[in-house]
């Protein structure tokens, strides 16, 4: 594991992921590719800024662990992964085919590094409850990082475990919420109203900071803050991303939950992804 | 849409709808207060990992009881059942051994997703313990988990076990803590009915027993059905029938070698007994069981109707649905 505080090094790590999810995207035909962009900086943030793991040894005791509750972000998770050293990169190639251990929605047992089975949406904080209340019995300093998204904030379980980890004080739980203001019907905040998001956040105990998903420098400032701040309140980092990010004509893209990319345009999306690093 | 019913009869003396927290026992019947949760303390002495955890019923599921003793080893996760399952499945994640209750309703109905994929799903080594199985409350739907066994037993990886009496649950609660995988343990709480003892029985996780033998009929039954069955057998006997009693505690993996063993006898009528409805319970493992194994004995199935039940008191709840005693006696007598 590499622990970089270089915001251009971290930059690499973010187009790296970025290109992996791309290259699945393209073996499959389809995938969750805008929410892969739009949640790659976080993901270069956690995997290679904040987290403390050992590649070898995906199940290794004092890892922080990462619970991806949004299960069809897999392909994003699988990216950052495969850039960690967690999943070897040959294995990008089988991405949602017979026989992968990179199944379309993240499950624990197919695949090292996945710490939850996702897919049906609002179980990961659940989860993530009870794994924070496991550390502290065990007296570990290990954290547990949730991912999940904003169209998440309308199941009902969401809420169960967020007033419990105030409840708890869970200090060792650190949410990341992907604000990209997309689900499977629309917006999300035309779906179901979540706002003001921060504010009842707060109200449930919780500290809370929000964030642009995107600014590298904002997301490394927010997990510094995240894990070093003193209060005994369970951390959210609500993080407002663009979905397609990094890939211009994507971000342009009017905006579907599932976004079509047409056969001859994930060779045209890498080189847009190219072409932004080097600019 | 469905109307209101009718207003009662004025001047009839009625029953009156038990609460919650009472017992199943029936009067003058030995009893043991709280089996569960003094067993649960006697397992969590020698396993530092068991954690006790409820959704607000510990009162209701006897799980107090260890709260009392390892305050610091129990989690009140509040009214919240799909919460209370995650958190399981985090627990057992990181190597603990939660006992979770709450009533079978919850579990079955509301958190049936959570268990499906955040504990069977992943194999966690979570127990779930809950109240109320089958028609043991007066309470109307609400509270009557009438299809539980049905939807754990479809449910990939979970263990199913349905206990007769204070006995049983008593031998059990070691015995599931060690299985390594996800458990649901129907419960009776309270002052639970003592049955068993009287039979040298000894649970055996997987295995359905012979309890009593007999020639003229077999039943085959599970939970507080044995206790009903094992009571039945003694009226039975007044009218020269003679009935034996086979004891089905794990639902789920189904003791197919003494079913078949014993189903497979000639001459006996097999009638299956369970607290449960006639879909998807035991009634239709075995059947299906049987059928697929060329075992074809008369068959008949004592079970809750395909319907709401009605609330009410226990005792006439019983008596309506076929399932106390006088209606198992009297339904068995009918096929004979």
């Amino acid at each position: 594991m590499e622990t970089l505080t270089n915001v251009p090094k971290l930059a690499d790590r973010a187009y790296n992921i970025r290109r992996n999810a791309l290259r699945m995207g393209e073996v499959q035909g389809q995938g969750y590719i805008a929410q892969a962009l739009d949640i790659s900086d976080v993901l270069a943030v956690a995997y290679f800024h904040a987290m403390r793991y050992r590649p070898e040894d995906p199940s290794w005791e004092e890892r922080d662990r990462f619970l991806l509750s949004n299960g069809h972000y897999a392909i994003a998770l699988y990216a950052a992964l495969i850039e960690a050293g967690i999943v070897p990169e040959e294995e990008l190639e089988t991405y949602g085919s017979d026989e992968s251990r990179l199944p379309m929605s993240g499950m624990a047992s197919y695949t090292p590094g996945m710490e939850m089975s996702g897919g049906s949406l609002g179980l990961g904080l659940s989860i993530a409850v009870g794994m924070g209340l496991g550390l502290k019995r065990k007296k570990s300093d290990a954290r547990v990082y949730t991912l999940f998204s904003d169209g998440e904030l309308d199941e009902g379980s969401v809420w169960e475990a967020i007033q419990s980890a105030g409840h708890y004080k869970l200090d060792n739980l650190i949410g990341i919420v992907d604000v990209n203001n997309q689900q499977a019907d629309g917006p999300s905040t035309q779906v179901m109203a979540f706002e003001p998001l921060v504010e009842k956040l707060h109200a449930f105990g919780w500290f809370v900071q929000r964030i642009d998903g995107n600014d590298l420098d904002a997301v490394v400032a927010a997990f510094d803050v995240a894990k070093s701040h003193p209060a005994p309140k369970p951390r959210m980092i609500v993080a407002d991303t663009l979905m397609g990010k990094g890939v211009p004509f994507l971000e342009q893209r009017e905006k579907n939950h599932f976004i079509r990319v047409e056969q001859h345009e994930w060779q045209l999306a890498l080189a847009a992804l190219e072409a932004g690093r080097q600019a | 849409m469905k109307t209101a019913r009718s207003a009662p009869q004025p001047g009839k003396p009625r029953l009156t709808t038990s609460a919650m927290i009472a017992s199943i026992a029936a009067e003058g019947q030995k009893t043991k207060p709280a089996p569960f949760g003094h067993a649960l303390v006697e397992l969590a002495r020698s396993r530092p990992d068991v954690v006790g955890m409820t959704a607000d019923l510990g009162k209701y599921t006897d799980l107090h009881i260890f709260a009392k003793e390892f305050p610091d080893r129990y989690y009140q996760m509040g009214m919240a059942e799909q919460l209370l399952f995650g958190a399981a499945s985090g627990l057992a994640a990181e190597g603990f051994m939660p006992f979770a209750t709450t009533y079978a309703v919850f579990a079955s109905r509301r958190a049936y997703d959570f268990i499906h994929q955040t504990i069977a799903e992943e194999d966690r080594n979570v127990k779930i313990v809950c109240a109320l199985p089958g028609l043991t409350s007066g309470y109307g739907p609400s509270h009557q988990a009438a299809e539980d066994l049905a939807l754990f037993r479809a449910m990939p990886n979970m263990t199913v076990i349905d206990p007769c009496d204070a006995h049983e649950i008593e031998q059990l609660v070691p015995a599931i803590a060690a299985h390594q995988g996800p458990v649901y343990m129907r419960l009776l709480r309270g002052q639970v009915p003592v049955v068993l003892d009287e039979y040298d029985y000894r649970f055996e996780l997987g295995k359905a027993k012979v309890i009593r033998d007999g020639k003229d009929v077999l039943i085959i039954s599970s939970g507080i059905m044995t206790m009903r069955a094992l009571e039945a057998v003694q009226v039975l006997k007044n009218d020269s029938v003679d009935a034996a009693v086979l004891h089905v505690p794990t639902i789920k993996p189904l003791d197919a070698e003494t079913i078949l063993h014993e189903a497979g006898k000639s001459g006996r009528l097999v009638v299956v007994a369970e607290n449960h409805t006639t879909i998807g319970g035991l009634g239709e493992a075995i059947a299906a069981l049987l059928m697929r194994s060329g075992v074809h004995p008369p068959f008949r199935q004592i079970a809750l109707p395909d319907e709401f039940l009605h609330a009410g008191a226990l005792p006439t709840l019983h008596d309506r649905y076929g399932i106390s005693t006088a209606e198992v006696v009297r339904q068995i007598k009918l096929w004979l």
